[in-house]
């Protein structure tokens, strides 16, 4: 392939896990000035701005809160997974030459509108629900744990998967966590704490949940041509695609045991000229522990089924075969709602070398792979140190 | 007539306290243009699915067209009977009604014409659901003047 290339030239976070004195786009503004102050930029370098929020026209908003006039901008929303997207259609939009500075921001102050009570998404009684495939399950008491509790109950009755070996998932999330200063939850814990902890919907766990925080993140996409005088090493947008199988109803998923990522995972890996086993570090979205097992076994790094022992063995541990979820994930660390720049962040650190105690030695190729809504959406992306 | 008995799992209305917030009854669906014969069915008694009436196709939830061949849709009654593909039982839900009828047990049932539908097991221990196991649409139970909800409960 020819012409420009795509590169994130900067990515940070914002401060989390728990922002009482902040708004929402308070917090896309302060992860924005960081991540451009990473790449050496500066406001006015940005031609493009991306995020995604729940309200139609978000990203026009925000990009007038940040006093942006952008002549590219994109709030394609795939729920969690959605800034796997955003970044991906941004490289296209830099690969296109549409824009040179693509801005993609995120932010969200979940723990504090919310309070600390865990959500679970049950639909309130009493009323009426408006028409839409979503009443289709909400009318009879489901709720967000319900959908991946029943997706785990599925995979455990057709392979086998235990509780324990779901539960090894964060007992991994929360040993890399103990690195991460920012990390919500940094004590160790073991299987035993995760499957005695109170159940919340048969067979999840609390502690096979993600935690419930305030938090962003932001990173700069442009060419490689205009990262050349950059401060920081580019790093290669080598490939991405996004794939979805239902809404946010799971009784229209035809198998609760393969995610989208059995599509976006496959697609991207040969966008990018990689196999599964040319991947050096993952970032996983992590919103249950069964999210895990479903990615991994989808994406490609073992076989459908063996997703329950692949973790179990320590698979996603530092020194395992597929180290995962460097920052701490979303079981331990930070998830403010939609934790997909997260992934995209922590991927970048670990291929520039940045991921300190957590660093996975020479890391040449990183996976961001995203999951949104009830395993609705999943979004791949591949990126590289080096020049494809 | 007797009044319900309240147990676990079996998500009947819950009688009125004195002196006490009135319970909440379940959520009705609001009816569309597709739904409407499907929720008026449910207040009848009676489980209904599309069938496409060019690849006779089934399919729920309601919709305007076969989602296999794009054909028109008509509607037949179902047998009622079903397994269970999955479950959960709930423990966590702060909204009403459903807070006070934990632990209950959400399913996802393939009925024996092929569509999967998200329901309730009742009638039983919820901790005697099974993934496979065979089970009946039981009781409709009326939530406005338009609509019903199907549970099921285990067969025999």
């Amino acid at each position: 392939m020819s012409g420009r290339r795509a590169v994130i030239a900067g990515v940070a976070t914002s401060d989390y896990p728990n922002l009482p004195g902040m708004s929402e786009h308070a917090v896309h503004a302060q992860a924005a000035s960081r991540a451009l102050a990473d790449a050496g930029l500066d406001w006015s370098d940005v031609d493009g701005f991306a995020t995604t929020g729940f309200f139609p026209m978000y990203a026009v908003g925000v990009a007038e809160y940040l006093g942006l006039r952008p002549t590219y901008f994109d709030e394609t929303n795939a729920g969690g997974a959605s800034f796997e997207v955003l970044v991906e259609h941004a490289a296209y939009a830099i690969e296109r030459g549409a824009a040179e500075v693509v801005l993609v921001t995120y932010g969200s102050v979940q723990l504090s509108q919310m309070g600390r009570t865990l959500g679970t998404g049950g639909g309130g009684g009493g009323g009426r629900m408006a028409p839409g495939p979503a009443v289709y399950d909400a009318l009879w008491g489901n709720t967000l744990v319900g959908s991946y509790a029943l997706a785990a109950r599925r995979h455990m009755h057709e392979f086998g998967t235990t509780t324990e070996q779901l539960a090894s998932v964060a007992v991994t999330m929360r040993d890399h966590a103990a690195h991460n200063p920012q990390a919500q939850y940094r004590e160790p814990i073991t299987v035993e704490d995760v499957v005695s902890s109170r159940l919340v919907a048969d067979p999840l766990h609390k502690l096979d949940c993600c935690v419930i925080s305030d938090g962003g993140g932001a990173c700069v996409v442009t060419s490689a041509e205009r990262a050349a005088d950059l401060p920081r090493p580019p790093v290669y947008v080598l490939g991405g695609a996004h794939a979805t199988t239902h809404h946010m109803n799971v009784s229209a998923d035809p198998d609760l045991t393969v995610t989208a990522a059995a599509m976006s995972g496959p697609l991207a890996f040969a966008r990018a000229g990689i196999t599964p086993a040319d991947v050096d570090v993952a970032q996983i979205y992590d919103s249950f522990t069964i999210t895990v097992v479903l990615s991994v076994e989808d994406l490609g790094f073992c076989a459908k089924g063996e997703g329950g022992a692949f973790v179990a063995d320590g698979g996603l541990g530092l020194g395992g075969r597929l180290p995962t979820n460097t920052d701490g994930g979303g079981l331990s660390a930070c998830h403010p709602g939609m934790r997909g720049m997260f992934l995209i962040v922590e991927a970048v650190r670990q291929l520039r070398g940045e991921g300190g105690a957590t660093q996975v030695p020479d890391a040449r190729i990183a996976v961001a792979h995203g999951t949104g809504g009830m395993l609705s959406t999943g979004a791949t992306l591949v990126l590289g140190r080096e020049a494809p | 007539m007797t009044e319900p008995t309240v147990r676990p799992g079996d998500m009947h209305p819950l009688p009125e306290v004195p002196g006490e917030r009135p319970p909440k009854p379940r959520p009705a669906p609001l009816p569309d243009p597709e739904s409407a014969e499907y929720w008026a069915a449910a207040r009848d008694g009676r489980l209904l699915v599309q069938r496409c009436e060019a690849c006779g196709h089934h399919q729920l939830y309601p919709r305007a067209v076969c989602v296999v061949c794009h054909g028109p849709v008509s509607w037949i009654e179902a047998s009622g009977r079903a397994t269970v593909y999955s479950f959960t039982v709930i423990r966590q839900n702060h909204s009403r009604p459903f807070r006070d009828w934990m632990p209950y047990v959400v399913a996802l049932v393939d009925l024996e014409e092929g569509p999967r539908i998200m329901t309730n097991i009742v009638g039983c221990d919820p901790e005697d659901v099974r993934v496979d196991m065979p089970v009946r649409a039981a009781r409709f139970d009326r939530v406005s003047d338009e609509a019903g909800l199907v549970l099921f409960a285990p067969e025999g």
